[in-house]
């Protein structure tokens, strides 16, 4: 028997019929049209900057991108920690949820950047401390879904994964400061500081048209940040009690 | 029959005496220092056949052999340092013992930094050899940098080393798992040491020391406090 | 279902003991209570949940529900109680580099005995496995090996026994010493759990008899008021009966 114990006795509070038909609901249609909104309004609403051209929209993607990695990052290592402090399995599944959607939320960032970089800067990469702290970022999370797969018994699977996402956390930090240390010590090239919101940033703020659309852009992705987690939440709670039913 | 009632082990006492019995199960069989200890040999002469050493300066090269090598024989030490238990399931005998589990983290850790420093007492001459370094102090400070760093090294290490054996794909895990965690240790190590040997002022190579002995500490403490999660429940 | 216990504490006691596994109920409301000197046999086929009920004795497990108590204490908070018991199973537990007497010297050591070299001397010529102490242990016969974890389990002299399948492999003079060892013990006050499928030497040695299937404790016996033959036939009814509920 593979389905879903659907029993008064045997149902999971966090699982009912309206929830098995419709992982993805009405707040991920919403951030889908948000972001469809997001687009249109760059690319033909939103004026092209003086200085960099039209790569510059990259950044309405690029930033928000980063910001809701670290969302859900943020998510991934507060599901660990109560995890590991109550033993909830449906923390755990938080934290994988939100792993997942911010390793890809992660990739588009790693990926946007250097498309961007290219044009203005003329270089695809740069190991600046926040871009290199980004990249370790992926590094930690790819090495956390890849143990979650290595491991069959789901409390060790959730108590390890927890332990990795954790201490990643604490990693960051040292990244960051290396790198930046780094950066201090050796001259670097002049570079254009291409984000309006860098608190060292020369450049003068962003006009009130394009800081609305970077808001746009803010607002859209935290939505469909969220409503992924959501979507992959639910998947993996239906997984789960799919598994125990069969075990 | 006396009914002895065992005094309560020390944690020191109970970690030394684990640390111990790893040296000594190592020493028996011997294949895991030979094999990083041959690695470590073959890769600082592969790196330097791989390098043009008339383009960049052998003294600028080495640090930067030294620490690439380190990293990938220090996986190695730390490889086997839980399929030691695995064979027998000898870890359920530590785990019902009144043994702390830090203890035997710390009792592992222990074992696994003798047994990495071991190796960077051949690895240092090693690449002063073959990259023609003065002898002395500088072989010296490159020693206490690469001691420093394994620190911190088999603190990680160590513990994932313990998770890693639990899993289906523990050679290629452990690496995957430690790798990030051993950057700011090299990046460190390496930029502090190529600075002391090159006689630059305290404000430029104290900076990094500073990182190198700040992870120590927090992933000493951290994966000491992490290191209970690791076992079986 | 409680033994004579002399003390108000016992040395041995689960209260509505579960382990779950998932879905699985590994051991499933298990409630018994051992005193000083009593030796409890405990049978079942394989799959029944001994090995999980002895681990959660030990304190390597954690109950889902329930408790076990051993002298008072729950071992998993209280570490320094784990000196009392004495843990026998499946894997021999030792490390196939070292001596026979260096695996066993290990154990008194992580006891916190004062002469360790000593003890694992005594309980070595206990298990009259003397001779061979200076041999690595993967290069003794696999009865030699088990005489050697035997001599591991009870070198610290511990006042609870947990024993799984103990007589696995023991020659007749192996299984004699064991016996005598265990007497030994008993008459000094050890409590024992005696896991084994030798329902003969079970009965023999034990005070108390007791069958597990699918995680449950079926029955529980003074085992001076059993008829060897009778309990047999019983014995052998009910897993058949278990096994066909299951088919």
């Amino acid at each position: 028997m593979t389905s879903v114990p659907t029993s008064a006795a045997g149902a999971r509070p966090d699982i009912d019929a309206a929830t098995l038909k419709r992982p993805f609901g009405l707040l991920f249609a919403l951030a889908v049209l948000a972001v469809i909104g997001l687009y249109i309004r760059s690319i033909y609403f939103t004026p092209i900057e003086a200085v960099q051209g039209a790569a510059q929209k990259i950044y309405y993607v690029h930033v928000p991108a980063a910001i809701s990695a670290y969302l859900a990052y943020s998510l991934v290592a507060l599901g660990s920690v109560i995890h590991l402090w109550l033993h909830d399995a449906r923390a755990d599944r938080l934290a994988e949820s939100a792993a997942e959607v911010g390793l890809v939320f992660n990739s588009v960032v790693l990926t946007s950047g250097p498309l961007w970089a290219r044009p203005i800067w003329n270089t695809w990469w740069t190991w600046d401390a926040r871009l290199t702290s980004t990249l370790f970022l992926w590094f930690i999370f790819a090495a956390y879904l890849v143990l979650r797969g290595a491991i069959d018994e789901p409390a060790m699977r959730a108590r390890f994964a927890a332990v990795l996402a954790i201490l990643g956390v604490l990693l960051i930090p040292f990244i960051h400061m290396s790198v930046y240390l780094f950066r201090t010590l050796h001259p670097m090239p002049i570079m254009l500081q291409p984000s309006a919101f860098q608190p060292n940033n020369p450049d003068p703020p962003l006009p009130p048209v394009m800081r609305t659309t970077f808001f746009i852009g803010m607002g859209a992705f935290m939505l469909l940040c969220i409503a992924l987690v959501i979507a992959r939440y639910r998947y993996a709670a239906i997984r789960d009690a799919a598994a125990e039913a069969n075990s | 029959m006396a009914d002895a009632s065992p005094a309560s082990p020390g944690f020191a006492a109970s970690a030394w005496r684990i640390a111990r019995k790893d040296l000594t199960v190592e020493f028996r069989t011997r294949t895991a220092f030979f094999s990083a200890m041959v690695f470590t040999v073959l890769g600082i002469a592969i790196f330097f056949f791989a390098w043009d050493s008339t383009a960049v300066s052998s003294i600028d090269l080495a640090p930067g052999v030294l620490w690439v090598v380190f990293t990938f024989s220090g996986l190695l030490a730390l490889q086997r340092s839980f399929s030691v238990e695995q064979t027998d399931r000898a870890m359920d005998a530590l785990l019902v013992s009144p043994v702390s589990r830090e203890a035997i983290y710390a009792g592992k850790a222990i074992a696994n930094l003798l047994f990495v420093g071991a190796i960077q007492l051949i690895a240092v001459p090693a690449v002063a050899l073959f990259y023609n370094l003065p002898m002395g102090r500088p072989l010296l400070v490159l020693l206490g940098m690469a001691w420093l760093a394994a620190v911190g090294l088999v603190a990680v290490g160590t513990l994932f080393a313990s998770m890693a054996v639990n899993t289906r794909l523990a050679e290629l895990l452990l690496p995957m798992l430690s790798l990030p965690f051993f950057v700011p240790l090299v990046m460190s190590a390496s930029y502090a040491s190529t600075k002391l040997l090159a006689g630059r002022p305290a404000a430029e190579w104290w900076p990094w020391l500073r990182i190198l002995i700040g992870f120590d500490i927090v992933f000493l403490v951290a994966c000491t406090l992490a290191f209970p999660f690791t076992l079986e429940e | 279902m409680a033994a004579s216990g002399e003390s108000h504490v016992h040395a041995i006691q689960a209260t509505d003991l579960v382990r779950r596994f998932g879905r699985r109920q590994a051991v499933d409301r298990v409630t018994f209570a051992l005193g000083r000197g009593d030796c409890l046999a405990l049978f079942g086929p394989n799959g029944a949940g001994k090995t999980t009920l002895l681990r959660l004795l030990a304190g390597l497990l954690r109950p889902t529900q329930g408790e076990a108590r051993i002298n008072g204490f729950a071992l998993r908070a209280d570490h320094a109680a784990r000196a009392q018991v004495g843990l026998l199973t499946h894997q021999s537990m030792l490390y196939p580099a070292l001596t026979a007497r260096e695996n066993v010297e290990f154990t008194a050591g992580l006891y916190g005995l004062r002469a360790p070299r000593g003890a694992a001397d005594e309980a070595l010529a206990l298990m009259r496995v003397h001779d061979r102490a200076d041999v690595p242990v993967r290069a003794l016969s696999r009865g030699l090996q088990q005489r050697v974890a035997i001599a591991r389990a009870v070198v610290h002299r511990p006042h609870v026994l947990l024993l799984d399948e103990p007589y696995t492999g023991l020659d007749a003079a192996g299984a004699s010493a064991l016996t005598g060892m265990l007497r030994e013990l008993r008459a000094a006050g050890a409590a024992m759990v005696l896991v084994t499928h030798n329902l003969a030497e079970g009965l023999a040695l034990a005070s108390h008899a007791a069958v597990m299937l699918a995680g449950r404790l079926m029955r529980f016996d003074d085992a001076a008021a059993l008829d060897s033959a009778r309990y047999a036939a019983q014995y052998v009814q009910m897993v058949m009966a278990a096994d066909d509920a299951h088919g």
